[in-house]
């Protein structure tokens, strides 16, 4: 029944955001730009563009927080609503950034980032910016839709620790029914099965938190409308990788280091080659989970998008009985990618952490 | 390119609500969860030894019971068996008693039929012994009423004893 | 221009994640049914496995989306 609303809603999203985009393509003559819109949408934004065309749709206007000497806070509908100063980007191609007006004079957004004007101009040289950034500690679509889904998630917490409170210790029901076995899967499978029996109690919170997070994330990302490419933002996937990194480096022990600089079993004279691949390896594990969990997650919306904006480019509806069941297919493959990389991330998190705590025995 | 350059902002917020979620749930959710866990799975685990024992328990008084079932039927088997016993001793003693008295009753009766008999058989030789001395008289009598008659008769008598 | 060269790379990426993937996925079902009790922990290993050829077979398509993105 959810899943059914989901993808009414994603039909519904798809439409909406594409159908007002072509008719403002048609009015203004314009190509519909699959990969603009693509990238647009798997990346951040200081406004939460919901239909409509890209300056001018229905959106919800974010904060934006500026530390720049002092902090100034003021809604993201100064640069939306701005003025449109266009430039020339290459020889046939035009490029355009928004000047604020109002609280954010001064500074001006281009490709969602915020510039400080110099002399009330951006300086652009081969698309890239040359001016200042100022701090940008802006709530953007990323921001909120985290929020939104930590809130969601100690929604649905609270309420299975409230049942427990309640009932003691007895079969859960209700939401709780639905916690608990992940959180028996997390312990048992996951933290158990990688970390010393008389270790992993200690780290078993860590994974919980991750594994909820990052599956809520996902989850609540492949709702049309009100997903945000979280989990395929590379900032958040590295904040997440760099915590495992962390807890792993300063879990491990003696034996660990042992094994990183004087490999058991290994000939003295190959240790010159191992020591550094076993180094680097030491950071292109948590590399690879931060790379894995960014890919996984924004080539699903990626795929989605593509399939519907099918639709789009050969401006015919009748292309929806090819690209709707295609997208809803991947839609349901997505769900199964959400739970899959929430639990690959706490399961190599495990590996690794249990790899750094356990003790010698050969 | 920005597409894999990390953002300042959204790292700033990402850690700021990533390790706050991270105290906040394992402080107010994972630890009443987990310890709710365990004490589940302790009783569950406690629960089932019990059922365990229980059933030891069940299996050593369902043989005990069989035991004593078993006792209970050899015990009713014997009182079955002596009772059958008692009764066919009765009927036999019952058989041999009726026999006798039959026999004995046989034997009195036969007697008195015996003695009835003797008694009539003395009768009626004191009858007949009666009845030829009246015969005998009567033709002694006849014989003896003439003179050549009494001296044929002892002519006769002395025949006879002539010729033995 | 740039962008198809980029195509190409990620489908190459693909390719070798596909024949990677596809032997796990084969060997893995091999040894289920060489010894099912242990399918369990076959099964386990073999996501694992797979998500990390997986993860290498994404960073081709990353380099594909930012040359096509460029």
């Amino acid at each position: 029944m959810p899943l059914k609303i989901v993808h009414i809603l994603a039909l519904l999203m798809s439409f909406s955001l594409f159908s007002s985009g072509t008719v403002y393509a048609g009015e203004t003559e314009e190509e519909f730009n699959v990969g603009e819109m693509i990238m647009h949408h798997i990346k951040d934004a200081h406004e939460w563009h919901l239909w409509g065309p890209d300056h001018g749709g229905t959106s919800i206007y974010l904060p934006v927080i500026l530390v720049d000497g002092t902090s100034k806070v003021f809604s993201s509908k100064h640069f939306y609503h701005g003025k449109e100063v266009s430039f020339e980007l290459s020889k046939d191609e035009e490029g355009h950034y928004m000047e604020g007006v109002g609280p954010a004079k001064g500074y001006a957004l281009y490709h969602e980032k915020i510039y400080k004007l110099k002399n009330g101009q951006m300086i652009i040289k081969d698309g890239h910016a040359e001016n200042a950034k100022p701090l940008d500690l802006s709530i953007t679509k990323n921001v909120a839709f985290m929020f939104m889904s930590v809130i969601l998630l100690l929604v649905i917490l609270f309420s299975s620790v409230k049942f427990y409170k309640k009932n003691g210790a007895v079969a859960p029901k209700g939401i709780a029914k639905f916690v608990e076995p992940l959180v028996v899967f997390v312990r048992d499978d996951i933290a158990k099965e990688n970390i010393d029996a008389h270790k992993y109690k200690k780290y078993t919170p860590y994974l919980l938190t991750i594994f909820f997070f990052i599956l809520v994330c996902n989850l609540l990302g492949s709702i049309p409308l009100i997903g945000a490419n979280l989990t395929g933002n590379i900032t958040v996937t590295m904040f997440l990788a760099l915590c495992t990194l962390l807890i792993t480096l300063f879990s491990s022990n003696k034996n660990y280091w042992k094994h990183i600089y004087a490999t058991p079993g290994v000939p003295m004279a190959l240790l010159p080659i191992m020591i550094p691949i076993e180094f680097i390896g030491i950071f292109t594990k948590p590399f690879a989970l931060m790379i894995r969990l960014f890919a996984n997650i924004t080539a699903g919306h990626i795929i989605i998008l593509a399939l519907i904006s099918i639709i789009f480019i050969n401006k015919s509806a009748a292309w929806g009985a090819l690209s709707v069941p295609m997208a809803l297919f991947i839609s349901v493959l997505e769900l199964l990618v959400a739970f899959l990389q929430a639990y690959l991330f706490t399961m190599l998190s495990a590996l690794f952490i249990g790899a750094a705590v356990e003790e010698a025995h050969h | 390119m920005d597409l894999i350059l990390p953002d300042f902002g959204l790292l700033f917020w990402t850690a700021l609500v990533f390790v706050l979620l991270l105290f906040v749930i394992t402080k107010f959710i994972w630890k009443p969860i987990l310890s709710m866990v365990n004490e589940r799975e302790q009783k569950i685990a406690e629960s089932l030894e019990l059922a365990e024992r229980t059933k030891e328990e069940m299996k050593s008084l369902q043989a005990e019971n069989e035991n004593i079932l078993k006792q209970a039927r050899a015990e009713r088997d014997g009182m079955l068996k002596d009772a059958r016993e008692v009764a066919a001793k009765m009927v036999e003693d019952a058989k041999t008693g009726a026999k006798t008295e039959s026999e004995k009753i046989l034997a009195a009766a036969r007697q008195s039929i015996e003695s009835e008999k003797a008694a009539a058989v003395a009768e009626l030789k004191t009858q007949v012994a009666s009845f030829a001395l009246e015969i005998a008289e009567k033709v002694i009598r006849g014989e003896l009423s003439s003179d050549d008659k009494q001296k044929m008769l002892a002519e006769k008598l002395a025949g006879d004893i002539n010729m033995n | 221009m740039y962008g198809s060269i980029a195509a190409i790379g990620a489908g190459l990426a693909v390719l070798g994640a596909g024949i990677g993937i596809g032997q796990i996925g084969g060997k893995a079902v091999e040894g289920i049914a060489r010894n099912p009790e242990a399918s369990g922990k076959i099964t386990t290993t073999m996501i694992i496995a797979a998500a990390l050829i997986e993860g290498v077979a994404l960073f081709g398509v990353v380099i594909g989306l930012l040359g096509g993105a460029k």
